[in-house]
This record gives C-alpha cells, structure tokens and sequence, in this order.
C-alpha cells in the first residue's frame, strides 16, 4: 500500500472517531450532564493522567490473566481437536457438545470457581478465560483438520500418502487459516472475559476489579479511564492475534491487502 | 516398444451401494487395453463412468468384479510403486505451498533431498513454461497456468502414465485450446501413455489416437474410434480430416442416446441385474 492510500483507508474511521468524541464532549458540556450519568472525555482523559501508574499495573495484572488462560486454551483446543480428527466417535461424541457448551454464558461461572479457590488466586479468572477461549479454538481447528478439499485428498492418495502423510502435510496447513479465525475470536473474547470475571470479587488487582471499586466510590471518571484501559487492552489483543496470522500464513496477505 | 499394455482393464463391473435400494451399476463389463506411449480419449454422456473408469485405474476405487492391471501389476501395487501421475479438473494446488514446493511434494513423499527436489521441480516448471513462477503462490496463478502447475507436478516423479479427469473442463475456450496444445507438445516431450477424460469431442478427437465412447446406464464402451491425423498442430483444427473424425465421434455418441431412452433408469439397472 502507498503512503495515501494507507492514509485513505485509516482516514475515515480516524475521522468518525475523533467527530463522534467531539459530539460527545459537546453534548455533556451543553446540557450539562452529570459525570455519574456520563462523563465528559475530557474529563475520562484527566483520569486517565492522573492514575496512569494504577491503570497500568491494573492493566499487566488483567492483561497476564487473558494472555495466561488465552494460550492454555490454544493448546488444549488445538490438542483436543488434533484426538477428535483422528478418532470419529470421539468427534462426533465432543462435537455437539462443545457447540451445546459454547452458546452457554461460561462467564456466570465466575463466582463458583472464586469459591472453589482462594480469594487471593488468579486461578479462578485463568480458568474462566481457557475455558472461553477453548471452545471456538477447538471448533475451528477440527473443523479445518476436517474439511479438507476432496481433490487434495485423492491425490494424496493416488501418491499412496499414508495417514501420517496426509495430517503433515495436507490436514494440518489447511487447519491453520481456521486456527486463526479461532485465535481472532478468542483474542476478543479472552480480555472480556479477563475483565468482567473480575467483577465477581477475588484479587483486586485488575482492570475489572478497579472498575467496579472506582464505580462504588462514585468516582466515574476514574472508572470510565480503567474502561478505556481495558477496551485498549482488548484492541492490543485483536491486533497481535491480525498481526501474528499475517507472519504465520504469507500466502494468506493477498486477502487482507487486497 | 514391448508387447505389453500401459493399462489392460479386463470384463471389469463396478456397482455403487451394493444391496441398497439405490444400487447403482457404474460400469458393466469393460475391457479396454492401452498401449505405451498411447494417448486414449474416454467420452460419453455424464453417468457413462468414464471417470469411473479412469479411477479404477488409478487405484481410488475398486472394482467390483473383473480386473485392472498397470504397467503389467495389479492397480494397487502400481499405486504404490507411483506408477502413475494424476491431474483433476480442479488443479488441486496446495495453497499453502509455492508453485515450486506443489510440484516437490510427490518427491518429499518419495524421500528426496532437498536440493534434488528443487531441481526436478524447476525442470517441470521449464517443461510446462512457467520457471519464473516457482516462488508464486497458487492463488497469483491464473486457472490455465494452475493446471499447468498441477501436470507438472504429475509429471515430477516421471511415472510412465497420466491419468487425467477432464483436466481443461474448467477452463475457457481459449485457454483450453491451448492447453490442449501445451499436452500434446509435453507428450511428445515425455513419450507418456496418457489416459483422458473429457466430455468435449473436438478436445477428444484432438488429442487423441483412439477414442473411446462410452454409454450411461449401465456404464460401457460403445465404440472405439482410431484417430489417424499424424502430428496435431493449430492447423489441424481447421483440417477435414479432423471434421470428418468429430463427426464420427459424435455419430458414436448419438448412436448411445438412440439406444438408451430417458426415462428408465430403474428399469435399466433391473434389467442388469436380470442378467
């Protein structure tokens, strides 16, 4: 891409941006809006200057949370998926149920597992994120191990390919597009789920945590400036994940560029 | 070149769902032999089991009755000798894999080094003309050259026989043509027995020293047409003999549509099975 036409594709959302806040900022001043109903950005953005060390570490805490339940989850999807590839009744045996188990709100388990563990563990919002993350990895991966395209399978066959030919070399590279629908998916869902697991007590040391605390105090612009926190920790994840599918697939840039 | 056949396929039947009510006689009775260095069209209606046939011989399916040998083995064995190259009418490139590594992975499968690999596989890009798109991926590559990719890599291993399943179908009318020549200039090149099925007869008759034209319901071979036009260039397709040829061909093939009226399939495969 050249320098205008990156310039022409960041330009227009830039703009919205920037106009939709301005309005914003408009709005509360001229109808004088109080903040605990919603505040000002300018003021969400003094907040945010004045507790940047507190936003920060809330920040790495929250953020180590996702990225810990975030790669458990990759590894045991992608294993689990790998045995229900290999094994049918076991895939049509988990199948349906992952997908049963996916469209559950697994986020209301949050306070059940703080009472499982102590209320000084991050155990419990780790466990919450790998199992949130699991299911759409584990979907997408088996569903790529799976559906492979016919034609590619005959001729690996007409080269009397054996099995363990045909995962190398043709299953596994056609997963790897749908690990990382997956991966984008779960690069969302794991700060979500990060955040609002904080919400149930436990450790109060996240992004979560300082939200709801900052909120009972009735000091909403603090409040809204660990919002903005924990939505920039959210895009921070979305982008690796864009990021790292880009390195991963070469072949794949034309469909991002293009 | 010896007496022996590239392909004898001999009283071979292949039925589908044997036993269940939707039992389906694919092919009944075919004998065909192919000599070396032999370039035989299969045409016929769709149902006829040309592609049926041409995956009997390459070992994808089995016969239900009779027998299939290549290179004077049972279709298995040369399965697994790699006797045989394959191009399909979907090119089947690999889209994670460059031009050049598509056309290696028959020789990864094989065990060859690295180097040797990469060598082979430049020299079956040279042959199809496209040795500046090894470092390409699949999807920069037009439908034409993909399949050019995709006989270069049947071709990598140097098998004596290619088996191609309408290979150009997908293909416009301009690229076909010249894909048609781009093969006969290969085979020449290579010397391979080819087998080809199409549903196209100028692309038959082409092609081709015989033709074989096949019925549907149940599947065999109707005619065997000998095609005589000395060496095919782009001055062939405008010659009379060629005309008088795709007349013949297509004579063969209406010849099947007298024969088998439409509305009696069930009635057909009861007959068959009367038998």
């Amino acid at each position: 891409m050249t320098l205008s036409a990156r310039a022409r594709h960041w330009l227009p959302p830039l703009a919205v941006g920037v106009g939709f806040l301005a309005l914003w900022e408009l709005f509360v001043q001229v109808r004088d809006i109080k903040p605990y109903l919603l505040p000002a950005p300018s003021l969400v953005w003094e907040q945010l200057r004045a507790n940047l060390e507190q936003i920060w570490s809330a920040t790495l805490a929250t953020g180590a949370n996702a990225v810990v339940g975030l790669v458990c989850g990759i590894v045991l999807g992608t294993a689990m998926a790998l045995v229900a590839s290999r094994f049918r009744f076991f895939r049509e045996m988990t199948l349906p149920l992952a997908a049963a188990i996916n469209a559950m709100p697994i986020i209301a388990m949050a306070p059940l597992l703080n009472n499982i563990f102590s209320s000084t563990s991050a155990i419990p919002r780790r466990l919450v994120v790998t199992i949130v993350v699991f299911f759409p990895i584990f979907v997408n991966v088996l569903k790529g191990l799976t559906q492979v395209h016919a034609t590619q399978l005959e001729l690996m066959r007409s080269y009397a390919a054996s099995d363990n030919d045909v995962s190398r070399k043709v299953r596994l590279p056609n997963a790897l597009p749908f690990l990382f629908t997956g991966f984008k998916l779960a690069a969302s869902l794991c700060v979500i789920a990060a955040v609002v697991a904080e919400y149930f007590g436990g450790l109060q040391n996240g992004l979560g945590s300082r939200i709801t605390s900052a909120a009972a105090n009735s000091a909403y612009g603090r409040a809204w400036a660990y919002v903005v926190a924990a939505c920039a920790l959210g895009l921070t994840f979305y982008a690796t994940s864009v990021l790292l599918e880009r390195l991963a697939m070469p072949w794949h840039r034309h469909r991002s560029a293009g | 070149m010896s007496g022996a056949s590239a392909v004898e396929v001999v009283g071979v039947t292949k039925t589908f769902n044997v036993g269940k009510p939707n039992q389906v006689m694919a092919l009944q009775d075919v004998s065909l032999s192919i000599r070396p260095g032999e370039l035989v069209s299969l045409i016929g209606p769709s149902g006829c089991g040309k592609s049926t046939l041409l995956r009997l011989i390459a070992d994808l399916t089995t016969p239900t009755a009779g027998e299939v040998t290549v290179n004077g083995k049972p279709a298995h064995q040369a399965r697994v000798d790699h006797d045989y190259g394959m191009a399909f009418q979907q090119a089947g490139l690999f889209e994670w894999r460059t031009v050049a590594r598509n056309v290696e992975l028959p020789l990864e499968l094989r065990g060859w080094d690295k180097k040797r690999r990469r060598q082979q596989a430049l020299d079956m890009l040279r042959l199809v003309k496209l040795p500046d798109f090894a470092d390409h991926y699949p999807w920069e590559l037009s439908g034409g050259m993909q399949q050019r990719v995709a006989i270069a890599r049947a071709l990598s291993f140097d098998p004596p026989l290619l088996l191609m399943d309408e290979p150009f179908g997908a293909l416009d009318e301009m690229t076909r043509e010249h894909m048609q020549a781009e093969l006969v200039r290969i085979r020449a090149a290579t010397g391979k027995t080819v087998v080809f099925v199409t549903h196209s007869i100028p692309e038959a008759v082409y092609l081709s020293e015989r033709v074989v034209v096949m019925s549907p319901r149940p599947g065999r071979i109707t005619a065997v047409i000998d095609v005589d036009l000395g060496g095919r260039d782009e001055d062939t397709r405008e010659d009379a003999a060629f005309f008088s040829k795709i007349t013949e061909v297509r004579e063969a093939l209406r010849a099947v549509e007298a024969t088998s009226p439409e509305p009696l399939e069930i009635g057909a495969v009861r007959g068959v099975d009367d038998r």
